[in-house]
């Protein structure tokens, strides 16, 4: 039983271990803004403005994580995410209830993504160039359907789920971040706990491994792909409830937050590793650090090198860890 | 090499190493896998430093630091994976690292007139040095390694399991080649598992055990039985046990089976209880048509019947509902996920069992894996442990188990002990009986024909693509099954019975 013990110990070591870069790395982060701006970075305003912060990036980040673990990538999140809160504000501006609102932009979302995982899986083209091209279709998608400009539109209780301060005050979160927690919770389950989560990881680890074993890959891959999109396109209704209108040129580039994010917490370019709470602390690093950066006034470019050296040191970190048994 | 210790971590790799080659010698390196050959060899090429001991190249301290050093010093390694850049040319790989160049340009016209002299004078001029490495075969790919070798100006060529990947003819001329280095007065360590290429190609042998020189001498003054004896460290009662098993229902039918361009127009029967080998050269199409069986490659014409039931190619996950489980031949690239667990791995293809409802159970699991890590003594701390923290030996156990695990009633099994240590070779052996005794039908190819020949109940020989008639093992033997593979007309004489 000791034997047993220590290596239950060992096991639950080595998964610590995984955190452990970017769980120190966000306790530095905060730690030095703590100490720069001690009532305003800690305040219980400010917190929550940095949780509600983290919730496109992370939703974003929930996606990638199944991907990036499967061994692809998703360059398309950023267009999906405004293609999403452009169809969310078209159908509130037409006079739509919210729900379908909401419905509509999680479809639009799963649209591109099945869209990506087809073409990967049917016209066998790697994801890097499928979703380089559905970032430019889906990003000229929203833009002709807004006709080239923001589209304004009733909040309609949309906007209610990114406030600050959520209503009725008990939440202490707004919906959006409390979508963000359980959403995450749920997604660590899929990937640690259940067959399909267990075949994401044997497909990025070897994909031929994985198809003599008897693994679907294609049916998993499209699933993976739509799941992505799904996520996007929440993430899309989300960005409208925050801007309260729907812009096409929203989340220029955010894709590749939402890579970093996943990095950040582990996850490798190569696939077969990652998790759903390290690719969360990696969303949380980056917003933080964007607020904190805000807060004291320091240039943005400096927060860019700042994320850019962040990026790097994690993966080296990583490359290290695994280095040595 | 004397006294060569080398510890990582708790392990102790070696443990006192006396290894001494002479210029022009052929030396088999032997061992069971985890002897440590691999470990010296890391240590004599400057990948790894020895913590104790020391090293001598022409009378000369060498202690080298890093491989590159190594090289320079004239140590080349050629790995049992082949390390090409399959993309470039002939002469840019023999040339890779010690490229020839005039005022920053290269000199392409003398490298190509140098490496068709080296080529030539390894007895093979027909090979074209501008052609793209990817276009040829295994063995003329080895034969491009040692021709890097030499164009490193190589005093000492280290052979990690050459032959593992080449056909019996491509192994011949190996040895031919070898023999030719050491004419050259460079000295060859030849690393093995086969008793037949020691006997081949060797003049003197070291055998290694848990780290330690066990016995060096000349190979004409031992005889194979106190080799082994040697690696193992105990007598094998017997290299090819034998159980009883009987032959039942018709477990798999193939009617002119063709694959994309091999196998074309194999057909064949295999009852359950029954153990068929297929023998035949590499590139004949015997893996293909394991594949195409399994639906890991595409059929394009003909039919599989499996235990009666009649279809024309499905995919991996309808084959494995069906009971049918494939060993790859290529372990490190299909047959594992090398950076995943040993539980993981040995589950993979049947995780039911371990579900609860929606979840997965981890604890069940890894009870589903103990099991079979205990029955077939996979030899490893932690079920949780990386498959590639393995000896090779015990991947492919790990590999095997995987099938257990499905309850696969029909394995096909693709060079199942490749890469193997003899200890494990045997245990591998007695389990592919024990299944057939248990009414498992088995297909297995193997490029080894004693193995073929010894565990067998009826061989059928592929060549070019043509899968010639199973005729039971007691007509066949290795001249007959040579001919035939390399042939593929030869009919073997039909021994009176009896």
């Amino acid at each position: 039983m000791a034997e047993s013990n220590s290596e239950r110990q060992r096991a639950l070591l080595r998964r610590l271990m995984q955190w452990l870069g970017p769980f120190l790395a966000l306790l530095l982060v905060m730690g030095l803004f703590a100490v720069l701006l001690p009532d305003r970075f800690l305040s219980s305003y400010n917190l929550r403005t940095v949780a509600t912060q983290t919730v496109i990036v992370g939703l974003g980040a929930l996606g990638m994580t199944f991907v990036i673990i499967s061994g692809g990538i998703d360059l398309s999140v950023g267009s999906t995410i405004a293609l999403s809160s452009v169809v969310t504000a078209l159908l509130l501006r037409d006079g739509h209830g919210p729900l379908l609102a909401l419905l509509s932009a999680l479809l639009a979302g799963a649209a591109v993504g099945l869209c990506n995982g087809l073409l990967i899986t049917r016209a066998r083209i790697v994801p890097f160039i499928v979703t380089l091209g559905t970032m430019g279709i889906a990003r000229g998608l929203a833009k002709y359907l807004a006709d080239e400009q923001k589209v304004n539109a009733p909040a309609a209780g949309l906007g209610s789920l990114m406030a600050k301060l959520p209503e009725p005050s008990w939440l202490l979160l707004s919906p959006g971040v409390w979508a963000l927690l359980v959403l995450a919770a749920l997604s660590a389950m899929l990937l640690s706990r259940t067959v399909f989560g267990v075949h994401t990881y044997a497909i990025g680890s070897n994909e031929s491994t994985a198809r003599l074993c008897g693994v679907p890959v294609e049916r998993r891959k499209l699933v993976i792909y739509t799941l992505a999109g799904l996520f996007a396109g929440l993430a899309g209704a989300l960005q409208f409830a925050r801007l309260t209108v729907g812009d096409p040129t929203t989340a220029l580039g955010k894709e590749l937050d939402v890579i970093a994010a996943v990095v950040i917490g582990g996850g490798s370019l190569a696939g077969g590793s990652g998790g759903v709470l390290g690719s969360l602390l990696g969303a949380f690093l980056m917003a933080v650090l964007a607020n904190g950066c805000t807060l004291t006034g320091v240039p943005n470019y400096v927060q860019e090198i700042l994320v850019g050296a962040i990026i790097i040191v994690a993966v080296a970190v990583d490359r290290y860890r695994h280095a040595r048994p | 090499m004397r006294g060569v210790h080398k510890r990582f971590g708790g392990v102790v790799a070696l443990a006192g190493v006396d290894l001494s080659v002479a210029p022009g010698e052929v030396h088999a390196l032997l061992g069971e896998n985890g002897a440590g050959k691999s470990t010296l060899m890391k240590v004599l090429s400057g990948a790894l430093e020895p913590d104790a001991g020391t090293l001598e190249l022409d009378g000369h301290g060498y202690a080298p630091r890093g491989t590159l050093q190594a090289r320079r010093r004239g140590v080349a390694m050629i790995y049992q994976e082949l390390s090409l850049a399959s993309d470039l040319s002939v002469a840019q790989n023999v040339m890779l690292g010690a490229e020839w160049q005039r005022a920053g340009f290269l000199r392409r016209e003398a490298m190509g007139r140098h490496v068709r002299q080296l080529l030539g004078s390894l007895g093979h001029p027909e090979i074209d040095p501008d052609r793209r490495v990817a276009e040829l075969g295994p063995g003329a790919r080895q034969l491009i390694e040692v021709a890097r070798a030499l164009a490193h100006d190589a005093q000492i060529v280290v052979m990690d399991e050459p032959t593992s990947s080449l056909s019996a003819d491509d192994s011949r001329r190996l040895f031919e080649l070898t023999r030719r280095l050491a004419e050259r007065g460079i000295s060859v360590i030849y690393i093995t598992h086969f008793l037949e290429e020691v006997r081949a190609v060797a003049g003197r042998f070291t055998v290694l055990r848990d780290g330690a020189t066990v016995v060096t001498g000349a190979v004409a003054e031992h005889d194979n039985d106190s080799l082994i004896e040697a690696m193992v460290g105990r007598r094998l009662q017997e290299a090819y046990p034998s159980l009883p098993h009987e032959a039942g229902e018709v477990a798999l039918e193939l009617r002119a089976l063709s694959g994309e361009r091999l196998p074309q127009n194999a057909s064949l029967g295999l009852r359950r209880g029954e153990i068929l080998g297929i023998a035949g050269l590499v590139g004949a199409g015997r893996s293909e048509l394991l594949r195409a069986l399994f639906g890991l490659d595409a059929v394009r014409a003909g039919e599989i019947a499996i235990a009666g039931v009649r279809d024309r190619g499905k995919p991996p996950w309808v084959r494995l509902s069906q009971g049918v489980g494939l060993l790859s031949e290529k372990r490190k690239e299909e047959g594992l996920l090398l950076g995943r667990s040993i539980v993981e791995n040995l589950t993979l293809s049947r995780l039911e069992p371990a579900r609860r409802g929606l979840l997965l159970d981890r604890g069940r699991q890894r009870q589903l894996a103990e099991r079979w890590i205990e029955a077939l003594q996979v030899r490893a701390g932690d079920p949780w442990a990386s498959v590639g923290t393995l000896s090779g030996g015990n991947q492919q156990k790990v590999a095997l188990a995987r099938l257990l695990h499905q309850d696969a009633e029909l394995l096909l099994l693709d060079e199942p002990t490749r890469g193997v240590d003899v200890g494990s070779k045997a245990e591998i052996y007695r389990l592919i009986l024990e299944l057939s005794s248990q009414g498992k039908a088995i297909l297995m190819v193997s490029s080894y024909l004693p193995e073929l020949l010894g565990i067998c109940d009826r061989i059928a020989v592929m060549h070019r693509g043509q899968l010639g008639e199973a005729r039971p093992r007691a007509q066949w033997d290795e001249a007959s099954l040579m001919a035939a593979s390399s042939s593929g007309v030869a009919i073997p004489e039909i021994r009176a019975h009896g």
